[in-house]
């Protein structure tokens, strides 16, 4: 069997084994749901203002509330495969296309932030590398092991102090200045300009690990047989750096910055609510004042298949960066 | 232990480390001599700046001292993280033994659990949990222990695999000493250093993540806490920065000194990972 087809084989495997995955995160928030004081009704008649207990369970029966457990489960699954995450009665929409609204903003958010830690993190750690065990060396460390203590909140709110109030270089928050009806390009150069702080700030955390990693990773590598061949063949240590060195301890790296998006989502609801970053992390903390449970669960298990499908692209890309990697 | 002591101290950051963490402990353990009255006490001085109204570090919008909360905050970031990883680690340490332990079908259900858990967004699952128990530090601690207990258990798992056929542990067998004896009194004291540096890691996140529901208005409203001083000058930061700022510093001074006894505690206990280093 050829290549290609093994990998089509090895994909689909993948593709099987994430279902059990997202059919237990699926059952886990139909028991959390459930758990919540209060189920949909509840919040109608507290939304109404006054209802009639006989109204109430009236309502009860309509959805299907009445039923026992199990027969709720298999109506709840049969929904989500449907992608019908309920109703949010706050924002008086569904809370698939809610969510979908307010995926986009998240999305520019994740890659400008994805590029620039594993960037910068692959440069610093690349200069931490080489030059080891000097006082550059340690410089990077420290950066690394403060930015790795941080709260990220604590910096987004600094980064306001400093940049926007202090000096007036950023905009506070939000994602565009709506009242100025930018479009085309300068509205593009507008959301550039308000992607900055928050890019910023969600990326220091990661570039820290990035940085850590890419370190670790190149002094693994020096320590191969292969650079020993290198250098007994007459190899400059410059070319064996950048053109041997390199190439092998990218490969880890970039793998890890696949496995951390489930960080990097919990860090965004945290990043948007500092920026008032109009995505899914921004609309998580609004339903939290609002409690609007049925949308927070609705956010959370799109974050959950996201991680297993960014895990899934990650595991594809990595059989075609190392063909070493055995895919049956 | 003297050894230990040794190798330990070798490491100038760890000991700088633990001189800090001594230092936030002992602030924490006299907060109610220091500032004896209720951090939560509002006075007629609102926004005072550093210094200013006898307010160390200033005062918040409705006057309280932010000296004073930061101080009883100490209690609470470092207490929710240390009960969650004790508790993180109890689970942890139970999933991975059976796991690694029993093997096969056991091994397989176990780890499936684990890796769903380990799948979630662990801070977003953090939210929905405290959220859908209601602000707490019961509820806070829960969270915290659901969404940290994988990784211990991965890395028991390991150790149990690892030592599960060594001679020792053939040895107990045939003196008929019972799985729950052999994995408790027998496997499981040979792999304490590895638990204990992720335990002590842990602490490290677990206040980070406190700090983080603390800040998005999901720590206990009845309890003074470090994210909740910060999440509550946020409206006040174009006028008094000293409300948000002074809380951070605090958690990132913690958090990074228990970073550091940890890698310290590392390099002691895994002397040979430390000559690779």
């Amino acid at each position: 069997m050829n290549r290609s087809s093994k990998i089509i084989r090895y994909v689909s495997r993948r593709l099987i084994q994430g279902i059990p995955i997202i059919l237990a995160i699926v059952v886990l928030n139909f028991f959390l749901l459930n758990l919540a004081e209060g189920d949909a009704v509840d919040v109608l008649a507290g939304e109404a203002g006054s209802a009639t207990p006989e109204y109430m369970e009236e309502m009860r029966k309509k959805f299907g509330l009445d039923k026992p457990l199990p027969v709720q489960l298999a109506v709840y699954l049969k929904n989500v495969i449907q992608l019908d995450l309920g109703y949010s009665f706050r924002h008086d929409m569904q809370v698939t296309e809610l969510i979908i609204d307010r995926f986009w903003p998240t999305l520019i958010l994740m890659v400008s932030t994805i590029l620039l830690a594993v960037g910068f993190g692959v440069l610093l750690g690349l200069f931490a590398a080489i030059n080891l065990n000097t006082w550059k060396d340690s410089m990077v460390s420290v950066f690394a092991l403060i930015t790795y203590a941080t709260p990220l909140f604590w910096v987004g709110l600094m980064m306001i102090i400093l940049f926007s109030i202090k000096n007036d270089w950023f905009p506070t928050s939000g994602m565009e200045n709506s009242a100025m009806f930018y479009e085309g390009f300068e509205r593009v150069k507008d959301i550039a300009h308000h992607l900055v702080l928050p890019t910023i700030t969600l990326s220091l955390f990661y570039l820290a690990l990035y940085t850590r990693m890419m370190r670790a990773s190149m002094l693994e590598q020096y320590g191969q047989d292969y650079v020993i061949t290198a250098r007994a063949k007459g190899v400059s240590e410059r070319r064996i750096t950048f053109v041997h060195v390199l190439r092998n301890a990218l490969l880890p790296v970039v793998t890890m910055a696949g496995v951390q998006v489930g960080a990097l989502i919990g860090g965004s609801v945290i990043v948007e609510s500092v920026f008032a970053w109009p995505g899914l992390g921004m609309l998580a903390f609004e339903s939290l004042f609002a409690r609007d449970l049925n949308l927070l669960l609705g956010i959370f298990l799109l974050s959950s298949a996201l991680v297993v499908a960014v895990n899934l692209v990650v595991d594809v890309i990595y059989c075609f960066l190392d063909p070493r990697i055995e895919v049956n | 232990m003297s050894d230990f002591w040794k190798r330990f101290s070798r490491n100038r950051q760890a000991v700088l480390g633990l001189i800090i963490l001594c230092v936030v402990i002992f602030v924490a353990a006299i907060a109610n001599f220091i500032f004896p009255t209720d951090p939560f006490l509002y006075s007629k001085f609102p926004l005072s700046a550093p210094g200013e109204n006898g307010f160390l570090l200033g005062s918040d919008s409705i006057g309280r001292d932010v000296a004073s909360g930061i101080a009883h905050g100490a209690k609470t970031s470092l207490l929710i993280g240390l009960i969650a990883t004790l508790a993180a680690v109890f689970i942890g340490v139970i999933f991975g033994a059976f796991a690694g332990y029993y093997g096969g079908i056991v091994d397989d259900i176990l780890m499936r659990i684990t890796e769903v858990f380990q799948t979630i967004p662990s801070f977003v699952f953090a939210i929905l949990l405290v959220a859908i128990m209601k602000p707490s530090i019961e509820s806070v601690v829960i969270a915290i222990t659901v969404v940290s207990w994988p990784a211990v258990a991965r890395l028991v798992r390991g150790e149990f695999l690892g030592l599960k056929n060594r001679e020792f542990v053939q040895a107990c067998h045939t003196l008929g000493m019972s799985d729950v004896r052999i994995m408790l009194a027998e496997i499981l004291p040979n792999c304490l250093s590895p638990i204990i540096v992720i335990g002590s890691l842990m602490v490290a996140t677990a206040i980070l993540i406190e700090s983080g529901l603390a800040f998005l208005g999901l720590g206990d409203p009845n309890v003074m806490s470090w994210g909740f001083i910060i999440s509550d000058g946020r409206s006040m930061l174009r006028v008094a920065w000293w409300i948000c700022t002074f809380p951070g510093i605090a958690i990132l001074i913690t958090v990074l000194a228990i970073n550091l006894v940890g890698e310290g505690l590392n390099d002691a206990l895994n002397p040979r990972l430390r000559e690779r280093n």
